[in-house]
């Protein structure tokens, strides 16, 4: 698996997200509450860019009349069609089985643990008081 | 992962792409504001559109009785940098669909100010004027790629007919597009004169999905939520097949084209099936009619594709579009709406060539004489 520094923490707001180049392929990485998520640009279905889905909460209800919002953020709606995935491991809601998003491990390392290792400085020039946000592919 | 796009685009799919340019038969052009009518309405019905807005026949004003999936019902990423709303600056347009999906010819489908849909005929009429004026002005001129329709509500069949006359003096309109919701099932005798027109003239007669009438959206009633509404758009192209083939309308304008555009086609078999069993039985009732209805259904009435039906087993879609005949069909993608169709992806069972530049291309070209 190679690993990719693909931005500092700081370059994706709270609620936002960034794409990158990565391997020829475009991966969308989002920021909510604090985590960071991977996953294709691309949608499983007819294929739209998934950086312009809404970042929904889930919505989900035992019964009829009775409404309940969990997970605020962390699901995506679809700018096309409205399908859902969790932007945790790129499933979706209605189908998990057949249909999700490919998605990637993602972590943040301190650049001072980047110092150290292989990474450093080719792509991005390493401040020791930064995080980066590292893609798995 | 099953049948889910999980990879870039491959390199055969571009090469497929760049051999087969795309006759989308349903693209959405909006409005930037109103006053951009201005030019093509005159001052008496500018100052009623400000006055007094639309009227229409639901007990709704100034919104759509149901909610949408998302706002206007757009595509999320449709809204143009430039401001407005999705669909009403033709440089995003090209630079978003025409240019990216190679699209030779789009075919224009408006919406806006509820055409079809305003109890005062009178101002209706003038709006469609205006809007027909408008699609030459500011889309056709600029984009020859883009075809306009001669919008007609058919409830006041003279205005209708007034209209179409206009509009085929200038020349450049490849099709009549007529309310799928009018007061009355679309065969009832009140319209033929506008089906007799059509024929004369050789434009083939478009039937796009919406528009409120006084009806409720479906047999049952008025549905709760927009998801049951947005199935109706399905029971009212069938109700209309219905009604104009039962009534006759094939048979006394054998040369008329009907075209139905955002009704998808997944319940066509059924609804000929049962129209040709019945027909068998109650032949006596309607010995107007010479052929077996499905009879007129293959050789009078095109669909377009979009919102595409999607089966779990791609296989059943294959059935579908066999029965229906890949001779009936025209792609459209419906842009820039939230249920947009891409052609790359679409189809979810493999077409043969032929197939492909038939539904692509080959029958919107000869349909529509481009
Ligand atoms: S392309 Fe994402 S739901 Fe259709």
């Amino acid at each position: 698996m190679a690993r990719h520094i693909v931005a500092r923490t700081s370059d994706i707001p709270p609620g936002g997200n960034k794409v990158f180049g990565v391997d020829g392929r475009d991966i969308v990485v989002f920021h909510v509450n604090g985590e960071f998520f991977a996953l294709l640009n691309r949608c499983p279905h007819e294929g739209a860019p998934l950086e312009k889905a809404a970042c929904v909460a889930r919505l989900t209800s035992p019964e009829p009349g009775i409404y309940q919002r969990s997970r605020v953020g962390e699901l995506l709606r679809c700018p096309w069609h409205g399908w859902e995935f969790d932007m945790r491991n790129g499933q979706s809601f209605f189908d998990p089985k057949r249909v999700k998003v490919r998605s990637y491990p993602v972590a943040v390392e301190s650049g001072e643990e980047l110092q150290k290792g292989p990474y450093v400085a080719e792509t991005f020039p390493v401040h020791v008081e930064d995080s980066y946000v590292i893609i798995e592919t | 992962m099953s049948d889910v796009i999980d990879r870039p685009i491959l390199a055969e799919e571009e090469a497929a792409k760049s051999r087969l340019r795309i006759i989308d038969c349903d693209v959405h052009p909006s409005i930037h504001a109103h006053t951009d009518l201005d030019q093509f309405l005159p001052k008496r019905w500018q100052q009623h559109l400000r006055t007094y807005g639309s009227h229409l026949r639901t007990p709704y004003i100034g919104t759509t009785p149901y909610p949408r999936s998302s706002p206007l019902i757009a595509r999320r990423d449709a809204w143009p940098p430039t401001g407005g709303p999705p669909g009403s600056d033709l440089d995003f347009m090209r630079k978003q669909h025409l240019d990216p999906l190679d699209v030779e010819y789009g075919i224009l489908q408006v919406l806006d100010l509820f055409i079809f849909s305003q109890q005062n005929l009178e101002f209706g009429a003038a709006i469609q004027r205006a809007i027909n004026d408008w699609q030459l002005a500011f889309w056709s001129d600029r984009d020859p790629r883009l075809k306009a329709s001669i919008l007609a509500g058919q409830d006041d069949t003279q205005f209708a007919i007034a209209e179409i006359e206009r509009c085929a003096k200038i020349g450049r309109y490849v099709q009549i597009n007529v309310c799928p919701r009018a007061n009355e099932p679309l065969g009832r005798r009140r319209y033929w004169p506008i089906y007799a027109r059509a024929q004369e003239l050789g434009l083939p007669l478009g039937i796009h999905v919406g528009g409120y009438g006084g009806h409720a959206p479906t047999g049952g009633g008025w549905p709760s939520y927009y998801v049951e509404e947005h199935q109706s758009n399905a029971h009212t192209m069938a109700a209309q097949l219905t009604s104009l083939v039962l009534e006759g309308v094939p048979e006394r304008f054998p040369d008329l084209k009907i075209v139905f555009i955002e009704g998808g086609f997944g319940w066509i078999p059924s609804a000929t099936w049962r129209m040709d069993r019945h027909f068998d039985a109650f032949r006596s009732e309607v010995p107007h009619l010479k052929r077996r209805p499905s009879e007129y259904v293959k050789q009078h009435f095109w669909f377009t594709t979009q919102p595409i039906d999607e089966p779990d087993e791609a296989k059943h879609l294959r059935s579908l579009i066999e029965w229906v005949g890949a001779d009936r069909l025209l792609f459209s993608s419906d842009y820039p709406h939230w249920d947009f169709d891409d052609p790359r992806f679409a189809f979810k069972t493999p077409l043969t060539e032929a197939e492909r530049r038939k539904i692509f291309n080959g029958n919107a070209r000869a349909l529509y004489k481009l």
